[in-house]
């Protein structure tokens, strides 16, 4: 059963088509990498996932359900949550306060002006049990704005994790990382699609996390779909190694 | 208990208790009772704009007018409908709540200097409504021809209008009441998404949260409190007075927050109080007490950023 069905999506900025005719599916349990040169429109089309704004054309559905219309908190709210290329949290709070305000929100509390005892013991727990996924449980009392970096991010992740989303969207996970965070990272993005079955989209530069991670990768180019298909057939592919060479050169 | 919370249990107890005494101690030091109850009215007010501005990170800069509104809720009740202080203080919240409830849903959709533009237009045209409408509001010379009354108890009643003393503590009591609300609004749930959204706007959006939906209740929620905090005003002049709802009254208000520090919860009231007590002393010597109001408000943005209250917790931490 696909999760996501991206069924022939296109956004126009003005005269700028920035995705153009794609279209994916992602089936559940699978770890789909989209790569692409810089200004592919990855990000665009990521933004179109999650409801940062609605397509010019296109439909898209989530759990069986058409999501095209409908605003970011609703996708949220259905199971899907993301992290940024540049890492979203909240500075002045604790990694514990951060995580907590992510559980509270689906648990359902978001506009209680009180929490019971029980409750509040179960939020916690949920808290202390994705801290531990994310090897954060060391640090729960720390601002997230004091943090290394990798660490902000694998706080970021947990926050999208507390959601208990049917859907993962990463950007750029691995973005502005030193070879020892880039490691930690990739290793918890497989521990999360391997043992916790996540469904995983994620969007990365670093080709070596890539063809690690993924069970199927999409190559846009141009705004365009320019090839799908296991890190072996992408490896092979002439069309996708003239798309990275021509930019480069 | 760790050493933390020992300490804010120490300091809450301080809050309370030099609030609580302050008639005692106030007199000796050169204030009068009623300096006191104008700074806990204010105060309150202050600390209304500051659970939106502080914690939820929109600045208002019209929120005179909810303040006015209660207080010409309060009045106009005494004057017209019955002779209740408590009633004249329900009326007074209802009004500024629930008209900042309906402007709040077009407020809201703003953000940064628009959100703050709008509010001042929208304060505004309350100003100018109780400057014209003289029938009803007295116009230019502010509604006059009512006082607080008496509490009744049944079987009791507590004079709070010739008594200072008496009413400092009523007014301590709705004080207390309020703020016990606004704590607990605070600590909750509810209270934790308006700080992400404070903090992050976008992060907040991507976890769920209906941003605007979220900001117009902690909007139309400090309406209340402070259409609360206005109908006190009232009682404590026996008038109301249309400036009260204009937008310089407004910036009056977020100068005592921030000043006092907008990211602490008692911040607010710290900078009433040295707002109050510098405006009742100064301008006995000089009509330009504004300027030297001014010039401490502009030393402590540059000087100590998180206001007087923050500036002395990380002195003694």
């Amino acid at each position: 059963m696909n999760v996501l069905e991206i069924n022939n999506v296109t956004k126009r900025f003005g005269n700028l088509v920035a995705v153009s005719g794609v279209s994916l599916n992602v089936a559940k349990g699978e770890l789909c990498a989209i790569i692409g040169p810089n200004g592919a429109g990855k990000t665009t089309f990521f933004n179109l996932i999650s409801g940062f704004f609605p397509p010019t054309s296109g439909s898209i559905t989530f759990d069986g359900r058409d999501i095209t219309r409908l605003a970011t908190n609703q996708r949220v709210t259905l199971g899907m949550a993301r992290t940024f290329q540049i890492t979203e949290i909240f500075p002045e709070l604790t990694v514990f306060e951060n995580v907590r305000i992510s559980a509270e929100v689906a648990g359902g509390y978001r506009l209680r002006p009180w929490i019971s005892r029980v409750e509040a013991a179960q939020v916690h727990a949920r808290v202390e049990e994705t801290l531990k996924l994310v090897s954060l449980e060391t640090k729960t009392d720390r601002l997230v704005g004091e943090l290394a970096h990798g660490d902000q991010r694998a706080a970021e992740i947990a926050m999208a994790l507390a959601l208990k989303p049917h859907l993962l969207l990463l950007d750029e996970p691995t973005a502005g990382m030193g070879d020892q965070e880039t490691y930690q990272i990739t290793q918890l993005i497989r521990r999360l699609h391997r043992d916790s079955n996540y469904t995983i989209v994620l969007i990365e530069h670093d080709m070596r996390v890539v063809f690690h991670l993924a069970d199927r990768i999409c190559v846009l180019d141009q705004g365009r779909m320019l090839a799908q298909g296991t890190p072996q057939e992408i490896a092979a592919n002439e069309k996708v190694q003239a798309a990275y060479l021509g930019n480069a050169a | 208990m760790n050493s933390e919370q020992t300490r804010k249990l120490i300091a809450l107890s301080a809050i309370w208790i030099a609030l609580l005494l302050a008639p005692y101690w106030m007199v000796p030091l050169g204030g009068y009772t009623a300096l006191a109850t104008r700074v806990l009215v204010l105060g309150l007010a202050a600390m209304s704009v500051n659970f939106l501005l502080g914690f939820t990170g929109v600045l208002s800069f019209g929120h005179a007018a909810y303040f006015g509104l209660g207080a010409y809720g309060a009045g106009l009740t005494l004057k017209y409908l019955a002779a209740s202080t408590p009633l004249s203080l329900l009326a007074g919240m209802l009004l500024g709540g629930i008209c900042g409830g309906i402007l709040g849903t077009l407020i809201v959709r703003r953000r940064g200097v628009y959100f703050a533009m709008v509010t001042i237009a929208f304060g505004q045209v309350f100003y100018y409504i109780a400057f014209r409408w003289n029938s009803l509001t007295g116009g230019d010379d502010g509604l006059r021809g009512f006082s607080r009354q008496p509490l009744d108890f049944g079987l009791f009643k507590i004079d709070i209008l010739s008594s200072a003393n008496n009413f400092y503590f009523f007014v301590l009591f709705c004080f207390a009441l309020i703020v016990g609300v606004m704590g607990f609004i605070l600590r909750s749930p509810f209270g934790r998404t308006m700080i992400a959204i404070r903090e992050n706007e976008r992060r907040a959006r991507f976890l769920g949260i209906p941003v605007e939906r979220h900001i117009w209740i902690a909007f139309t929620l400090s309406c209340f409190f402070m259409g609360f905090a206005g109908a006190l005003y009232a009682l404590v002049n026996n008038f109301a007075d249309p400036r009260g709802l204009h937008y310089s009254q407004s910036g009056d208000f977020v100068i005592m927050a921030v000043m006092g520090g907008m990211r602490s919860f008692w911040g607010p009231l710290l900078g009433a109080t040295v707002f109050v007590v510098l405006q009742d002393y100064l301008s006995s010597v000089t009509v330009n007490w504004m300027s030297f109001v001014g010039l401490l408000f502009v030393l402590v943005v540059l000087f100590f950023p998180r206001g007087l209250l923050g500036f002395l917790q990380r002195s003694k931490a």
